[in-house]
C-alpha cells in the first residue's frame, strides 16, 4: 500500500495542541496552537507531593491528558471518531491502513520511550504521546509528529509497539480522527467558555494542591526541602519542577507564555484592547516563572551546598501566585 | 519573554532533531513564535535528572557483576523501568519479575522467557546473557 496525503505538518510546543491543530488544517479550520491551548482551556496548575514518579513528586503546568482535545470538540461542535483496542494489536493496525487508504489522517496516542526518531535525552516512559499518521510507503507509516521540526516514518513494528507502551496512561492502540466539522462555528463563545473554565480551574477548586493554592502549596514545600530531604534529594524535587515547566513542550514558562499569545489574538478577534493589557500581565507572570526557573537551576548546579536559595525561590513562588490570583479575577470580569 | 533574550545553549540535547519553540514578544509587542537551542537551566535540569539515573544504573551493575543480581535487573534500571512496569511488559507477575532479579533464578529460565526478556530490552538472547557486555558497558547521556 502506498499512499501519502496532502498533511501540511507544522511544529508546535506541545503535541496535543499541535495534533488537533495540524488535524483541523487538513479540513480547512485554520485554528493556532494558542488558540486550542485557550479554548481547550489547556492552562493549569497541580501539585502532587503524594503522587511520585520515581519517588520524585508530580508537579504540572496542563490538566490530564486528552482534555484539550475532548474540551475543543464540543466548543467547537467538531466531531471525532475514536477507537481503542485494548487486546488486538493486528487489528488496529489493519484498521489504520483501511483509515489510509480512505485518505484520512489518524491521530493516535503512543509512548515515547521507543520513538525510534526521538533523542535519546528525551526518552522517557511517557505515554500520553501524540502523533498523525498520514501515510504508508513500502511498510514504512509516515508520521507528523508535531514536536518534531519535520516529518518522519516508523516501521510496522516500530508503530504497533510505541502504541502498545505499557504503564500510566498506557495507549492500548488509541486512535481518533475527524469525522465532521461544523458549517459554522462559534468561535467568540468557545473563546468565552475557555477562558471561564482557566480562571475557574485556577481560582476555585476546593483542594489546595490545584491551581493558584496548588502554587503556594508548592512554595511551602519548596522552602522545607533542604531541611527535610537533605541537599541531593532537594536539589533533585527542585529540578523537576523546572522540567515540568521547560522541558516538555510547554512553549516557555509552563504554557504562560502560549497563553499570553491567546489572550493577543483574542484582542484581534473580539476587537477588546482589554485583552491585550491581560496579555501583557501574563507575560509578566510568564517572566516571574522562568525567574524561578534559574533560582532552581543555580539549586542544582550547587546541589552539594545548602544554601539561600530555597528561601528566594519558595518567596517567589508566593509572589507568583499572588500575580496569578489578582491575573484571573480580572480576566474572569472580562468575559462577563 | 522578548524575542531577542531567547537563549541559545546548545548542550545537543535535541540531536538536532528540532528546535524549542518558544512564544515571545517581538520590538512591536507583538506575540511570535522563537526558537530556541536550548536553555542552560533547561539543560542543567534534564542532566540532573539524567546523573539520577546513571548513578542508580551504576550501583545494580556492580551487583550484576558481583554475580548477586541478574542481568534482567541491569537492563530493567537501564531502560528506567520498575518491577512493576516490566511485569506488565512481560505480561507475569510482579513476585516473578522480582525473582528473575536475582542471578541464581535467572541462570534457570527457559529459552522463552529469556526470549521474552530480550525482545523488551532491544537484545538477543545471547547478548542478554553475556555478563561481559554489561562489565564493559559505558555511561551514556
Amino acid at each position: 500500500m502506498n499512499i501519502k496525503m496532502d498533511f501540511e505538518h507544522q511544529q508546535s510546543a506541545h503535541c496535543e495542541n499541535g495534533v488537533v491543530s495540524n488535524l483541523l488544517r487538513y479540513y480547512g479550520i485554520e485554528l493556532s496552537e494558542p488558540m486550542v491551548f485557550g479554548i481547550g482551556a489547556g492552562l493549569f496548575f497541580s501539585h502532587m507531593p503524594f503522587l511520585k514518579i520515581d519517588g520524585i513528586p508530580v508537579t504540572s503546568f496542563r490538566p490530564l491528558p486528552g482534555v484539550i482535545f475532548s474540551r475543543i470538540s464540543k466548543r467547537l461542535d467538531i466531531q471525532f471518531e475514536k477507537k481503542r483496542y485494548r487486546r488486538s494489536p493486528q487489528q488496529s493496525m489493519k484498521d489504520l491502513d483501511r483509515n489510509l487508504e480512505k485518505e484520512i489522517p489518524t491521530g493516535m496516542l503512543v509512548g515515547v520511550y521507543h520513538l525510534s526518531y526521538f533523542p535519546a535525552p528525551y526518552r522517557f516512559h511517557f505515554n500520553a504521546h501524540n502523533i498523525v499518521v498520514y501515510g504508508s510507503q513500502n511498510g514504512n507509516y509516515m508520521i507528523s509528529d508535531p514536536i518534531m521540526e519535520t516529518y518522519a516514518t516508523l516501521t510496522h513494528k516500530e508503530l504497533m509497539r510505541v502504541r502498545y507502551a505499557r504503564g500510566v496512561f498506557a495507549p492500548k492502540g488509541h486512535m481518533y480522527w475527524v469525522k465532521r466539522t461544523p458549517e459554522k462555528m462559534d468561535l467568540h463563545g468557545a473563546i468565552s467558555k475557555g477562558i471561564k473554565q482557566t480562571c475557574s480551574n485556577m481560582l476555585t477548586i476546593p483542594v489546595p494542591l490545584f491551581g493558584v493554592k496548588g502554587i503556594r502549596y508548592m512554595s511551602n514545600k519548596v522552602r522545607k526541602y533542604p531541611d527535610k530531604l537533605g541537599p541531593k534529594k532537594a536539589a533533585l524535587f527542585t529540578g523537576q519542577i523546572v522540567r515540568a515547566q521547560e522541558e516538555i513542550g510547554t512553549g516557555g514558562a509552563g504554557f504562560r507564555f502560549m497563553y499570553a499569545a491567546f489572550l493577543q489574538e483574542v484582542a484581534a478577534i473580539l476587537d477588546n484592547p482589554r485583552f491585550l493589557e491581560l496579555s501583557k500581565e501574563m507575560t509578566d507572570i510568564g517572566d516571574s516563572w522562568r525567574e524561578f526557573a534559574v533560582i532552581a537551576g543555580r539549586i542544582v548546579k550547587n546541589r552539594n551546598k545548602a544554601d539561600e536559595n530555597y528561601d528566594r525561590a519558595a518567596d517567589l513562588l508566593l509572589k507568583i501566585a499572588d500575580m496569578e490570583e489578582s491575573f484571573y479575577k480580572k480576566l474572569q470580569k472580562s468575559v462577563g | 519573554m522578548k524575542s531577542k533574550d531567547v537563549p541559545q545553549d546548545d548542550a545537543d540535547m535535541m540531536r538536532g532533531k528540532w528546535k524549542d519553540p518558544i512564544y515571545t514578544v517581538d520590538e512591536k509587542g507583538n506575540y511570535t513564535t522563537s526558537y530556541s537551542l536550548g536553555w542552560d537551566v533547561k539543560n542543567t535540569v534534564m542532566q540532573q535528572a539524567w546523573d539520577n539515573i546513571n548513578e542508580k544504573v551504576e550501583v545494580i551493575r556492580q551487583r550484576v557483576i558481583a554475580g548477586d543480581l541478574s542481568p534482567v535487573a541491569y537492563y530493567m534500571e537501564k531502560n528506567i523501568m520498575d518491577v512493576s512496569l516490566l511485569s506488565k511488559y512481560m505480561g507475569i507477575w510482579k513476585w516473578t519479575v522480582k525473582k528473575h532479579l536475582k542471578q541464581k533464578h535467572f541462570a534457570k529460565l527457559p529459552e522463552e522467557t529469556l526470549q521474552k526478556y530480550a525482545e523488551i530490552f532491544n537484545l538477543s538472547v545471547d547478548q542478554l546473557k553475556d555478563i561481559n557486555l554489561i562489565k564493559n558497558a559505558e555511561q551514556k547521556e
